[in-house]
């Protein structure tokens, strides 16, 4: 009887969760009164045409064209992430060295920092250098472990490795790098991957860097893309062409999270934020 | 440790950490130090007679300024609370063997990870329009609509409800927290004749007092830095009632194209975050030092 109040709770809590996903998953195939008219998600048939317009978008580009110039900033950021902030956790967790504690502090700062504070002197600093309207400023800093968190759970996840495994290696004359990308790495790979899924979802998410930076819709990464749509579709005009994009728009995340899912949250909970 | 001796295995030279984290000290210089002083330097010292107080003056004179640091507040200060309150409870919910519990946390867990993409924004901007989702849902229950975006404390509402409902991230570091708590302690409790609350309050909270500083912290630097919610939603409105601070930085920098106005706001931004954390981390020091 308990077990089963437990579950109506989580079942209710779990409704309220994803409800709103799934009107906006059912409301790209309604007509546009329906969608005000209705509560319940799924529309009276399913008319597909929508997406077909919607991939065309309202904007002189397709989704295809958007995805694209995406992937172009996220696959590289990740990347260089990922590399990044391995290397910088390798040095902070197994060697000692000059100014140790300094640089630490540093990077524990750099977590805490408000990155609004950055963005204009950094809008800045890519101004004078002629990159703005590139996609060099929002991937190349990921090439610095510019995300302080990915160092940092990756260290804690470091120190749960005994040294013995260090030294073995080091016997059988494995060098620093040796160590780190054949012992030590695949030691973490649950860890390793939620900084790479870490690191996919927020480039998706990311509006205020692309806004600043990128000026010409061609180079529009998916973000900026959705609200050009958004803001050139007047009120109750094509409403479901604007919701279908926004559906094709959020595919990419809900398929990486759904492949990564397993190793991504045990990564999560595993140790990283609690240690 | 002794000065000038560092413990590396045999055969490893001091300075091999270093370049190893050299990616990190060139990139803390350049995107961390560098963008702090800027901003600084443009901020305080390229008004006209080049003096901090004439950018302080310029700062008091700005009357959007003091009205987005009572949104910005407001905001956090509705949020923050609600939000810790919210992701503990669940992760209490979650924090049990039962069938089928990791697919809960999987789905509690999905609002926080597309929370932040724009297509969600734009989904919560539908959700609350005159006739969306949620007004036909007061509708069903007999109250009548609201205007949630014509009245200046149901939008900044709608945004605090988009921030709530993703509590996940909060939740998934209060769940590892309460995994970690040794089960003896329950168990000693049990043995000792403590009910569930009586161990809620005399063992659960005593055992999460740091993750709750620390999410106490991270959220409220989150919160007063919010610009995508009301950039989307309402874009500042109505009246500006919804215009957090980050806003107003990308206001004056890009619309007005004040650039010294925008780095000084952003400083003052920062020592306000400072200020607050600050704060927080002195009135909770005695709670997180008792006892353990």
């Amino acid at each position: 009887m308990k077990k089963l109040l437990f579950y109506i709770l989580l079942a209710v809590i779990g409704m309220v969760m994803l409800y709103p996903l799934l009107w906006l998953l059912g409301a790209s195939f309604k007509s546009d009164e329906e969608i005000f008219s209705s509560l319940w998600f799924m529309p009276n048939e399913l008319d597909t045409e929508v997406y077909k317009n919607a991939w065309k978008t309202v904007t002189p580009y397709s989704m295809g064209h958007y995805f694209m110039n995406t992937f172009m900033i996220i696959i590289p950021k990740t990347a260089f992430a990922v590399l990044s902030s391995v290397l910088v956790a390798y040095g902070f967790a197994r060697f000692d060295f000059p100014l140790k504690k300094f640089f630490f502090s540093l990077l524990i700062c750099g977590m805490f920092m408000p990155s609004i504070v950055t963005v204009m002197p950094l809008y800045k600093l890519w101004n004078t250098l002629g990159l703005i309207d590139t996609y060099i400023p929002l991937t190349l800093p990921a090439l610095f472990a510019s995300e302080g968190v990915f160092v940092f759970i990756l260290v804690q996840f470091f120190r749960n490795i005994p040294r013995e495994f260090d030294e073995a290696a080091r016997i059988d004359g494995c060098g620093t790098l040796k160590t780190l990308f054949f012992v030590l790495v695949p030691c973490i790979r649950p860890a390793v991957v939620s900084i790479a899924v870490f690191s996919f979802l927020w480039t998706m998410n990311d509006f205020l860097n692309p806004l600043i930076i990128i000026n010409s819709v061609e180079k529009y990464p998916v973000s900026l893309a959705l609200r050009l749509s958004a803001d050139s579709t007047g009120q109750g005009y094509e409403q479901r062409k604007i919701i279908a994009m926004s559906v094709i728009g959020l595919i990419p995340s809900v398929a990486v999270f759904a492949i990564a899912q397993k190793k991504f949250v045990s990564g999560i909970t595993a140790g990283g934020l609690s240690g | 440790m002794k000065k000038n001796s560092y413990r590396n295995p045999v055969g490893v030279r001091k300075t091999t950490g270093l370049v190893l984290i050299s990616p990190f000290i060139v990139g803390a210089f350049l995107f961390i130090v560098y963008p702090f002083v800027s901003s600084f330097i443009t901020g305080f010292t390229s008004s006209p007679d080049h003096s901090v107080s004439a950018a302080f003056r310029n700062m008091l004179g700005n009357d959007d300024l003091g009205k987005a640091i009572g949104v910005t507040m407001k905001y956090a200060a509705l949020l923050v609370p609600m939000k810790l309150l919210v992701s503990l409870l669940v992760a209490l919910l979650l924090n049990v063997e039962l069938k089928g519990i990791g697919f809960f946390r999987t789905v509690f867990y999905i609002p926080s990870i597309l929370g932040a993409n724009l297509a969600v924004i734009i989904m919560w901007k539908y959700l609350f329009t005159a006739d969306g989702l949620v007004n036909q849902l007061l509708g069903t229950i007999g109250l009548s609509p609201v205007s949630w975006y014509g009245d200046p404390d149901s939008s900044l509402f709608i945004i605090v409800l988009l921030r709530l409902w993703e509590f996940g991230s909060t939740m998934v570091i209060f769940l590892a927290a309460l995994r970690d708590i040794p089960k003896e302690l329950y168990d000693a409790a049990k043995v000792d004749g403590c009910g569930n609350t009586r161990s809620f309050f005399s063992i659960t909270l005593p055992q999460l007092k740091n993750v709750i500083f620390i999410n106490l912290i991270l959220q409220t630097i989150a919160a007063m830095q919010e610009f995508n919610a009301p950039y989307i939603l309402t874009n500042g409105g109505p009246l500006s009632s919804t215009r957090t601070v980050g806003m107003l930085i990308y206001d004056e920098m890009f619309r007005y194209g004040d650039e010294s106005m925008a780095n000084a706001i952003s400083w003052l931004l920062f020592m306000l975050i400072a200020a607050v954390v600050y704060v927080m981390y002195k009135l909770t020091a005695k709670m997180r030092e008792e006892q353990r």
